[in-house]
């Protein structure tokens, strides 16, 4: 007794902090309040991402504004004439699916490759493993917010008026982000134990480039085939933004309904799928 | 609940098993993983080989207690580190950790050299598990311990590699957690500034904190430790107090040294050159025990296997004392010598003029690797006994306990004031009168 008092209160264990370290289970728990308790990390993690993005690159910030730009020149030089819009000038059309696109295909791409570029970490420091991918993620959203502020100012100079369906923006928005964050945390756990999967990610997005309404319009597919096409979730966000903010045609709510159960499903079962194997990542990088 | 008394750390039959080939960066290639199940289906499964880097491996650190874990290279250490630190989790078994954790595996974990010395160690603080106003609050405590306050706002790529380490001992000696479990981190830097990190490590763990400090450095175990557990080759050997476990380590270490090094089982390397003997010689004849001061050649028999000859080979002998503790570090590599091609089999020589070690008992450790294969590696190969001797040739002993090695010097006296003396005061202070 006179031991534990000598040590100052917050020393003594009481049992309000006893972890027990048990082999894992076969299926990992869908538990995010880790993620949670970590908040703080993530917000380092996520600003070193930004800062480090800027830091290295040439352009600095104005590469988040330079790259959807250059995109929609280009897009416009090849495609301008040829695709039908809906009577939106198609540079702003363009815009509209790039600045969504960018950030879900850049999350896609580089959150699968967030495990393996900490490989370090991994092996010598725990911490709630989501922390990583998720962060990645996070700190995209700055690109994708200047990208947005660039479409407003693109589409204020084309005239384009916005109305009240313009406030169902944010909700395509997280469609966007629930996509982004599935497929990249999936793919940063399978990367981690099979090396060649990165190999192949930047076709598959390239393919899944053609498979979304970025270049050209979405509307055009018609009939039952509607609902097939929107088991990508990206056909509904693009189709959203641009009929919210540009009034183009408006989406099909089944068409939705469609695109959101996929996004819950590469959300939930990325996680899911990270959280099982998660353990063994240190024993593979 | 937990008892009052309940031990801080309690670890029962923890095991750990890889998969051969996972050790060391396991990763595979879904293609060839699917062409192997397809094979597989026709023939049956093959069950791949495993390897149990841990076995069975239980003991208690009380709350407050500094508890030490050693063991040779490939003992488990690391992994047992790891299991404790949560980065990998056991085969079997179960650990419980009764307070907040805290786990030291390297320094600068997360540092990333384009943000400034700021940012990382925000970054470090929150990676270790510091809260933001936990590092707030330390902050310039923890650049004050760093000595890097004015270039705290540059980048830390462009910091000397003994800033960037200060900053990263830094940070790492300012997490408090109840229970810290700390790697050999400390044992680099140097020599005034490792003493301040050893002296926040003691501060710590008088302060009612558990610390379990990993390490192959037995003096330092000795220092720290009240208590402690030996393992060898995944099992553990003893538990208890640091004095039966080092002398318990010293007898592997002897049982090690006393099996013929053609026998000896126990090496890495993929064997394509084998060393099968060490002697030593003095003047061209067999010594037993060179003494201090005197010339000798380390004698190294070896062979290969088929007769190939292997090319480019880097060999390197390490010479530490009994307890663990480098002293020499002989190698090709540092000598800048190559081996082009070896015969088949012979004997490499490394030779070294008067023999700057005390009187004592020491080991050696024996490697050679070829092209970043490594060809051989044995620890504890053999054992060096040097006889007292007179490096000096003076006539006089030189007391082994005053001294790690032995280094030729000369004293002198020379005038701080440039001119014939003139009185006896400059005389009192050689060298540091005005």
């Amino acid at each position: 007794m006179i031991r534990v008092a000598q040590q100052p209160a917050h020393l003594v264990g009481d049992g309000a902090h006893e972890l027990r370290i048990v082999p894992p289970g076969r299926w990992g728990r869908f538990d995010l309040r880790e993620l949670w308790t970590s908040r703080e990390l993530l917000y380092f993690m996520a600003k070193r991402e930004i800062q480090i993005r800027y830091k290295q690159s040439f352009f600095g910030v104005a590469w988040a504004v330079l790259q959807p730009l250059a995109l929609t020149g280009l897009f416009t030089l090849f495609f301008g004439s040829k695709i039908s819009t809906g009577g939106v000038p198609y540079p702003v059309f363009a815009l509209a699916g790039l600045a969504p696109w960018i950030f879900v295909s850049a999350a896609t791409s580089q959150g699968a490759l967030s495990l393996v570029g900490d490989a370090n970490l991994l092996s010598k420091v725990y911490f709630p493993r989501l922390v990583l991918p998720v962060a990645k993620t996070i700190s995209l959203l700055l690109d994708l917010a200047i990208a947005l502020v660039v479409l407003f100012v693109f589409g204020a100079a084309y005239g384009v008026s916005v109305g009240a369906d313009a406030l169902a923006i944010p909700g395509f928005l997280l469609l966007a982000v629930a996509t982004a964050l599935g497929l990249g945390t999936f793919l940063a756990a399978v990367n981690v134990k099979y090396r060649d999967v990165a190999v192949v990610i930047p076709l598959l997005v390239m393919i899944w480039l053609f498979a979304t309404p970025v270049i050209y319009s979405g509307t055009a597919v018609g009939g039952w085939a509607q609902y097939v096409y929107a088991i990508n979730p990206m056909v509904s966000v693009i189709g959203g933004i641009r009929w919210a903010y540009l009034g183009t045609a408006a989406p099909s709510g089944l068409g939705i309904a469609v695109s959101v159960a996929t996004a819950l499903v590469f959300l939930v079962g990325g996680i899911q799928y990270f959280r099982r194997t998660e353990a063994f990542f240190a024993d593979f990088v | 609940m937990s008892l009052p008394n309940a031990p801080a750390v309690d670890v029962r039959g923890v095991g750990k098993r890889y998969r051969l080939g996972q050790l060391h960066g396991g990763y595979q290639l879904l293609t060839e993983t699917i062409a192997q199940r397809l094979r597989a289906i026709g023939q049956g499964r093959e069950k791949p080989a495993e390897f149990w880097a841990l076995r069975d491996v239980a003991f208690d650190v009380a709350q407050g207690e500094t508890f030490g874990i050693v063991g040779h290279n490939g003992a488990g250490k690391s992994t047992l580190l790891k299991i404790l630190s949560r980065v990998t989790p056991p085969t079997t078994g179960e650990v419980r950790l009764r307070g907040r954790v805290g786990a030291l595996l390297e320094v600068g974990t997360g540092f990333h050299p384009e943000l400034t010395g700021r940012e990382n160690v925000y970054l470090n603080g929150a990676v270790l598990g510091m809260r933001r106003v936990e590092i707030s609050r330390k902050f310039d405590e923890i650049v004050e311990f760093a000595e890097v306050r004015q270039f705290i706002d540059t980048p830390v790529k462009r910091y000397s590699s003994g800033m960037y380490l200060r900053l990263a001992f830094a940070v790492a000696a300012h997490l408090e957690p109840e229970i810290l479990i700390v790697d050999e981190v400390l044992s680099v830097g140097d020599l005034a500034f490792q003493e301040k990190c050893l002296g926040r490590m003691e501060r710590v763990a008088g302060e009612g904190r558990t610390v379990v400090f990993v390490s192959h450095n037995l003096p330092a175990v000795q220092k720290l430790c009240a208590r402690a557990l030996l393992l060898s080759k995944g099992r553990q050997v003893v538990v208890g107090p640091t004095r039966d476990v080092i002398s318990e380590y010293v007898r592997s270490v002897r049982r090690d040294t006393a099996t013929r090094l053609d026998d000896r089982a126990d090496r890495q390397g993929s064997g394509r050159l084998r060393f099968r003997d060490v002697a030593f010689e003095s003047a061209g004849a067999r010594v037993d025990s060179p003494a201090t001061g005197q010339d000798f050649e380390i004698v190294l028999g070896y062979e290969t296997r088929d007769g190939r000859r292997p090319r480019n080979v880097n060999v390197a002998v390490s010479v530490s004392t009994i307890l663990g503790e480098l002293m020499l570090h002989l190698s090709t590599d540092t000598t800048g010598t190559i081996f082009r091609e070896l015969p088949a089999s012979g004997e490499l020589r490394c030779s070294i003029p008067r023999c700057p070690l005390p009187a004592g008992q020491y080991t050696l450790n024996v490697w050679a690797d070829a092209g970043g294969e490594v060809l051989d590696w044995v620890q504890h190969a053999c054992e060096l006994t040097v006889r007292e001797g007179d490096f000096y040739g003076s006539g006089r002993g030189q007391p082994a306990s005053h001294q790690a090695v032995l280094v030729d010097h000369e004293w002198s006296l020379s005038d701080g004031a440039q001119e014939p003396r003139e009185d006896a005061s400059t005389l009192a202070s050689p060298g540091l009168g005005p």
